[in-house]
């Protein structure tokens, strides 16, 4: 393939912004645009659910690049004005004030969106958080000994209920899972992820679905759990995962189903990439299609992708990886260790302040957790897991090998 | 090339060990980055260009030296 004269990166977060980065790196001198719906210049979100709302970090402080980085860059910035829709054919991209961009290469990174309850829009104290204004929004709410319900036990809903009540209020987090984080740490781990939040005054009302919401006079006053019971709330944060931005690309001809579908090379239609939390793809290494909502994944999917799009033939085959900071505890994930893997402690006792569990399925490792351990577990899994997937010097040899052995699964 | 560690970023991934060992190492006890080397060699700023672009904490940043 030729280089392209112009590519048109549409989102502006971290997927988007390490794409432009690793284009230039790469050595393209051509055109590129940045486009986003916000009005912010590239931020980073995972501080938004922790130092931000702590109110610990100026919100100015999540910025991913200060304006001479980015003016090195050499990008045309379009800001505060979102894509509406694609011609893939013609690769042409209209936006919401008429503009039409048109390029050589588009790359799609519109990201994702939290999912909702039915009503919940408009409904006063209800709060999501995916944006810098959210957050800043929930903070605003968030006045001393508030009784915050925190709906969802996922990474995000348990990072919220640590820092909300880390900074004093009267949190009760909700959840269908036994214990949050469940389906990523599985029982063993996320049960003493659920004694952390215990011993720290968090209110525990997990293993019931929550139903709905409960208001008066257009204002939150509680929220439901399955079989009848009502919690009191003054503010609910809703943290009941996202749903990928694809609802522009309706009539594009892509395939969007969970996703932005893509093959293993991340290429979605000829010259059309996608990239980061809107991105499913087919994992050569797992031998199965996927999509990751993790900041890691931003960045390390960006950079296989800009080599493509300069020519290469790389399938993007990462060790997943997540962290999350919730109390005292520093959790690093790697890999993907599925609920019913066999944890084994490598390091440290489990329960104490430190410690690495291995997973394994079938006897082979499948991820590597660290408890306040992060360079012990980055150890082991450089030594378990294989190597990241792009590791791109610009004369890196591609072995080919996949960074993760198939799972039968 | 002028390289700074930002301590209270770092998330302690260990990306930018795995990119440029050379430069970057982890604290053993809480694993916040190491910087072994604030001004690589030129056979090393790839490497050290790609360590900053893929911290998923955007802790490192890189300056061109005057």
């Amino acid at each position: 393939m030729n280089t392209p004269a112009e590519v048109l990166v549409v989102g502006a977060s971290a997927a988007g912004l390490a794409t432009v980065e690793a284009l230039r790196r790469r050595g393209y001198t051509d055109g590129v645009t940045l486009l986003g719906a916000e009005t912010h210049p590239p931020y980073d979100r995972p501080p938004l659910s922790k130092q931000v709302l702590a109110g610990a970090w100026a919100p100015d402080r999540v910025r991913l690049r200060q304006e001479d980085a980015l003016d090195a860059l050499d990008v045309r910035v379009v800001l505060g004005d979102p894509a509406v829709s694609l011609d893939a054919g013609k690769r042409v991209v209209r936006t919401a004030s008429g503009r039409l961009l048109r390029s050589d290469v588009v790359v799609l990174a519109t990201g994702v969106r939290p999912r909702t309850f039915p009503g919940q829009d408009g409904l006063a104290g209800v709060h999501v958080l995916r944006t810098l204004d959210d957050c800043l929004a929930l903070r605003e709410d968030l006045r001393p000994g508030t009784r915050l319900v925190v709906v969802g036990d996922g990474v995000l809903g348990a990072e919220v209920a640590a820092t909300a009540r880390a900074a004093g209020h009267d949190v009760t987090l909700t959840g269908p899972q036994a214990a949050p984080l469940e389906a990523q740490l599985g029982p063993l781990v996320a049960g003493l992820l659920r004694r952390t939040h215990a011993d720290n005054g968090v209110r525990l009302r997990l293993g019931r679905a929550v139903t709905g919401l409960v208001a008066r006079e257009g204002r939150i006053t509680g929220v439901a759990l399955e079989g009848g019971e009502e919690i009191p709330a003054e503010v609910v944060l809703v943290a009941l995962g996202s749903v990928p931005n694809t609802d522009w690309l309706a009539g594009s001809g892509l395939d969007l189903t969970g996703g932005v579908r893509c093959d293993s090379r991340c290429r979605a239609a000829d010259g059309v990439y996608a990239v980061g939390d809107v991105a499913h793809w087919f994992h050569e290494g797992l031998g199965v299609g996927m999509r990751l909502e993790n900041r890691t994944n931003a960045t390390e999917q960006a950079g296989v992708v800009a080599q493509n799009i300069l020519g290469a033939d790389r399938p993007y085959t990462p060790v997943p990886y997540f962290w999350t900071d919730q109390f005292d505890a520093r959790l690093q994930v790697h890999g993907l260790p599925p609920r019913d893997a066999e944890v084994t402690v490598e390091d440290g006792e489990l329960g104490s302040r430190g410690f690495v569990a291995v997973y394994r399925r079938e006897g082979r490792p499948v991820g590597v957790l660290g408890w306040n351990m992060p360079k012990q577990a980055r150890r082991l899994r450089q030594r378990l897991l294989g190597p990241p997937p792009a590791r791109t010097a610009p004369t890196a040899v591609d072995t080919g090998q996949p960074a993760v052995a198939p799972t039968s699964a | 090339m002028k390289v700074s560690v930002d301590e209270d970023k770092c998330c302690g991934a260990g990306s930018c060990v795995l990119a440029a060992p050379d430069v970057f190492d982890q604290r053993d006890e809480d694993g916040v980055v190491v910087l072994l080397n604030a001004e690589p060699p030129a056979e090393l700023h790839d490497a050290v260009r790609e360590a900053a672009d893929v911290c998923p904490a955007a802790a490192i940043t890189l300056r061109t030296a005057p």
